[in-house]
């Protein structure tokens, strides 16, 4: 199997193309689940739980039974009867306009035996508190991980920082709400899903409607955004199956924006108790961590902590808190932005113990040879040599600081087929059952065939999002690029091979003595014998050539470093953080579109800033319900908070492909926090770092200053 | 442990189409104790017939008139994209916050999931599809695709619309007047950098009369 050619060789991949979507995009025309109208179709939506633990005692549907327009009512779609978090499914309801089921959700009497909770972290922890989960205690056991001896590290340690770091539950948000269209042809069901994941849907459906896989059939060409969201099959839309079957007539069911935030996943909290030590050369001797985390009902709410540094001793025990709230999802970087905040802060505390510069710290903490080299290189584009020496040097309202923090992540490419068509005209088609999460996919699969084939781009037609198309798997943990970009070039490389042979027959020649170039097979001992790419294909006469590939090992690695630096400006009066700049080091082998892969960067970033300064869920301790359910009071960064931001790729094709959707978004809220300190000499213990903290934060500094 | 009930609820969404169409339903009055039940009731007859009933009406959408059944608490957005078919304009949030839904009305942007079908009545409305010329996209569909002014996409017909808007404004904006200007649209996956761009380089080329 051949390697990826040279980047010098390259004439299309690794180049910044346009996606092929983005015309149907910006003109309205690209369609998504919501957008999906069938005719004669029915509206459905869901009655959710107001009560974050309560027995559902009666539902009486009569009356929505009763409204002309209802076509179906399902009042058995919650598992167990007991609900656990505000949000739950209790009934579901199929109409004929958006108005009728507008009018027959407020139709629905349902009797609750409301039941006492808890809504939040420290109420689920204090002793005596409700249980989530009647039988099992609201703490769960420990895991317990670490090496070397912790104790002995502390001992010969010159240098100590301790201290506890919060940081919030924050929302995917995502702008298209989980949610299906769905309709039956006859004992065939086929699914438009809001998705990150066709396959997975199609097995997760199947199973809870206990069908066999081959009779159901998800589609997902355009969806409105996931970052882990929307890996997991829903229950919506089994329930969308069970009212089109009833109905016999096609349905869809969006989730509300409200029922999005309370029940379409969320990214845990943590908090963390903490003590890092190191010698005075610098040299990190322990690391302790004690963490607890909710992700609501579900699990997983870890922090991967020590982060990105080797530290002969840490011993790390964690604990996730059961909490009546929607259970967490996996949220681009899983466990990792939390504990950037809470290791890069650490690191910069000690580093001015020891009186060193941050930068220096690092360098000689970091073991990783790629991120050694994006250090160096991000200071010196981002003018680090120009940071504050002492905290909150500038005198007046305003304070400029900069902080800088590190990224990390483990991803790796994994089994995907790929199938090609090849047509006597010389167009192709490329199909893989992956998912465009507006990533760029669908553009880079055209890519790899056209430089792998030297054909023009615009002869492929490249194929995605439909579960009946060869498996891929879920578009997460940043696996979609160096697990889909190797099965094409397999796939191309595959077909080349058909197609030579082909060559070979007609030129009554071994296959051997056959050359290919620019899209031209040739002999080798007598060049000007030739087939062009479309004389290829006519020998295919009436036929299509069809030509299966497969993710192989040798065309992607896993793990990827980096590094981001950020400056800002803190209005001292109001407690407002302005992010000025972020200059981000970013490597993920051989880039592939250069320009989505920029574009995915820049979204990281802005995630980490919006996660920094902005996001939090809040639970009302009253009604156990959140209480910003909805895009005005959940903030969410906008264009005017959107700072300059300069990334730069660090190359290293010689890996091959790897992947890069989440590692910048770990390190924008530590570089930002750090930067804050640098600014104000006042240190951000939690996240958001919203201006009634900085504020608070920058009082208590203050009186604790006329104090000494 | 309580026993409680929910039901009959009057939604935020009635209660508001009800405030921005100047008519109320009877729950809505009471609900929200502004009238007894009697009063209300006396106004928009028992069963609030007013906000129920169904209407006829024309828009004028992308150059075409179309007449549509809607109730007068039918949004724009929900006339546009369930009985017109034209599904540009998303839904992202339904009240307003995330601009997905923007349309010109008359020239201006407007949150069509916050405007009533029946106030669009006599007005010229352009949607997202309504900007390409045939095949040919617009300067600021163009500057969108060729910067990469867009991710998902979900959010991107409602910030081609109002940078369409802004720019018909204002047509040599700096970047503080684009970053202003775009405000109101939220899009998640934070495609900003590039959308500036892209409504920089349509702004040049519109000025070059492209």
């Amino acid at each position: 199997m051949a390697g990826w050619k040279s980047l010098k060789d390259m004439t299309v991949l690794s180049k910044p193309l346009p996606r092929l979507d983005g015309p149907d995009k910006v003109a309205g025309q690209a369609k998504y689940t919501h957008d999906m109208h069938p005719k004669g179709l029915l509206y459905a939506g869901l009655l959710v739980s107001p009560h974050p633990a309560a027995r559902v005692v009666k539902i009486d549907a009569s009356k929505v039974r009763r409204l002309p327009g209802v076509k179906a009512v399902l009042t058995d779609v919650h598992p167990t009867g007991t609900v656990r978090y505000a949000g739950e499914e209790i009934a579901a309801v199929a109409a004929t306009s958006p108005e009728v089921l507008e009018d027959a959700l407020e139709l629905f009497e349902v009797e609750y035996e409301t039941l006492p909770f808890v809504a939040d972290i420290d109420s689920a922890m204090q002793e005596n508190a409700p249980r989530v989960f009647a039988n099992r205690p609201n703490i769960r056991d420990p895991r317990v991980r670490g090496e070397g001896d912790v104790d002995a590290g502390f001992a010969r340690a010159d240098a100590v920082v301790e201290g506890e770091y919060r940081t919030q539950v924050q929302t995917h948000s995502t702008l298209e709400t989980h949610g299906s269209m769905v309709y039956w042809e006859g004992d065939e069901l086929v699914i438009y899903d809001s998705t990150q994941a066709v396959h997975g849907v199609r097995e997760g459906v199947a199973k809870f409607l206990d069908m066999p896989v081959n009779k159901v059939r998800v589609v997902c060409k355009h969806m409105g955004a996931g970052f882990g969201s929307k890996l997991q099959p829903g229950r919506y839309t089994a329930i969308a199956a069970r009212l089109a079957k009833e109905t016999g007539a096609p349905v869809k069911l969006m989730l509300t924006r409200k029922q999005d935030f309370l029940g379409g996943g969320n990214r845990p909290n943590s908090i963390s108790h903490v003590k890092l030590a190191a010698t005075k050369d610098g040299k990190l001797t322990a690391f302790y961590a004690k963490t607890y985390g909710t992700a609501g009902i579900g699990t997983n709410a870890g922090i991967r902590l020590p982060f990105i540094y080797t530290i002969p001793n840490w011993k790390h025990e964690h604990y996730d808190v059961f909490t009546n709230a929607g259970p967490a999802r996996a949220f681009r970087a899983p466990g990792c932005p939390q504990a950037s905040f809470v290791m890069e802060q650490l690191m910069d505390e000690l580093a001015e113990k020891l009186n060193m510069d941050p930068l220096e710290f690092r360098l000689k903490n970091d073991s990783n040879a790629t991120r050694q080299k994006e250090w160096r290189l991000g200071a010196k584009k981002f003018g680090w040599q120009r940071r504050h020496k002492k905290p909150g040097a500038d005198t007046g309202r305003y304070k400029r600081g900069m902080g800088l923090a590190a990224s990390i992540w483990w991803p790796g490419g994994r089994g995907t087929k790929a199938t090609m068509t090849i047509y006597p005209d010389g167009t192709l088609d490329v199909k893989c059952g992956t998912q465009d999460i507006g990533t760029g996919t669908r553009t880079y699969m055209a890519m790899v065939a056209a430089e792998e084939l030297d054909i023009p781009m615009k002869r492929i037609r490249p194929m995605l999002g439909d579960s009946n198309f060869p498996k891929s798997g879920a578009s997460g943990g940043s696996t979609t690029t160096p697990s889909v970009g190797p099965a094409i070039k397999n796939t191309s490389e595959r077909a080349k091979t058909k197609l030579m042979d082909l060559a070979a027959q007609f030129l009554g020649v071994p296959a051997t003595d056959l050359a290919w170039d620019s899209g031209t097979v040739y002999m080798k001992t007598n060049p000007v014998k030739k087939l062009t790419w479309d004389e290829l294909c006519q020998l295919l006469g009436t036929e299509t050539l069809e030509v299966h590939g497969q993710w192989v090992e040798g065309l992607s690695s896993r793990g990827v470093a980096g590094c981001q630096f950020a400056e800002v400006t803190v209005d001292t009066w109001t407690g407002q953080i302005q992010v000025n700049k972020i200059v981000a080091v970013a490597d993920c082998g051989l880039i592939l579109n250069r320009l989505t892969t920029e574009s995915q960067v820049n979204g990281a970033i802005l995630q980490g800033i919006s996660y920094a300064l902005l996001e939090e869920r809040h639970m009302d301790p009253e009604t156990g319900t959140m209480v910003n359910a909805n895009y005005g009071d959940y903030k969410i960064l906008g264009a005017k908070e959107t700072p300059a931001i300069e990334v730069i790729f660090y190359d290293e094709p010689e890996r091959g492909v790897i992947g890069i959707g989440e590692p910048p978004t770990i390190p924008t809220n530590a570089a930002i926090a750090n930067a804050v300190y640098n600014a104000t000499g006042v240190r951000m213990y939690e996240l958001p770092m919203t201006p009634d903290r900085v504020l608070t934060a920058l009082e208590a500094h203050q009186f604790a200053g006329k104090e000494d | 442990m309580s026993k409680q009930n929910s039901s009959n609820k009057i939604s935020r969404r009635s209660f508001l189409k009800g405030m921005g169409s100047g008519i109320l339903s009877t729950a809505t009055l009471t609900t929200g104790g502004l009238l007894s039940k009697e009063a209300a009731a006396r106004i928009l007859g028992p069963e609030g017939e007013a906000i129920r009933g169904r209407t006829t009406i024309t828009l004028t959408v992308n150059g075409r008139a179309h007449r549509l059944a809607v109730e007068p608490r039918t949004t724009l957005l929900s006339a546009l994209r369930d009985r017109l078919n034209l599904t540009g304009p998303k839904e992202g949030c339904d009240r307003g916050h995330c601009g997905a839904c923007t349309v010109l009305m008359d020239g201006k942007a407007v949150l069509a999931c916050m405007t009533l079908a029946v106030d669009a009545r006599g007005k010229t409305i352009t949607t997202v599809e309504g900007l390409a010329k045939g095949d040919e996209l617009s300067p600021v569909q163009k500057a969108f695709v060729e910067k990469d002014g867009l991710m998902c996409g979900f959010c991107t017909p409602g910030l081609v619309v109002a940078a369409t808007a802004l720019l018909q404004e204002n047509p040599n904006p700096t970047l503080d007047d684009i970053k202003e200007g775009l405000a109101g649209n939220l899009c998640r996956c934070g495609t900003y950098p590039k959308v500036f761009e892209a409504v920089q380089t349509a702004a040049k080329s519109m000025r070059k009369g492209g």
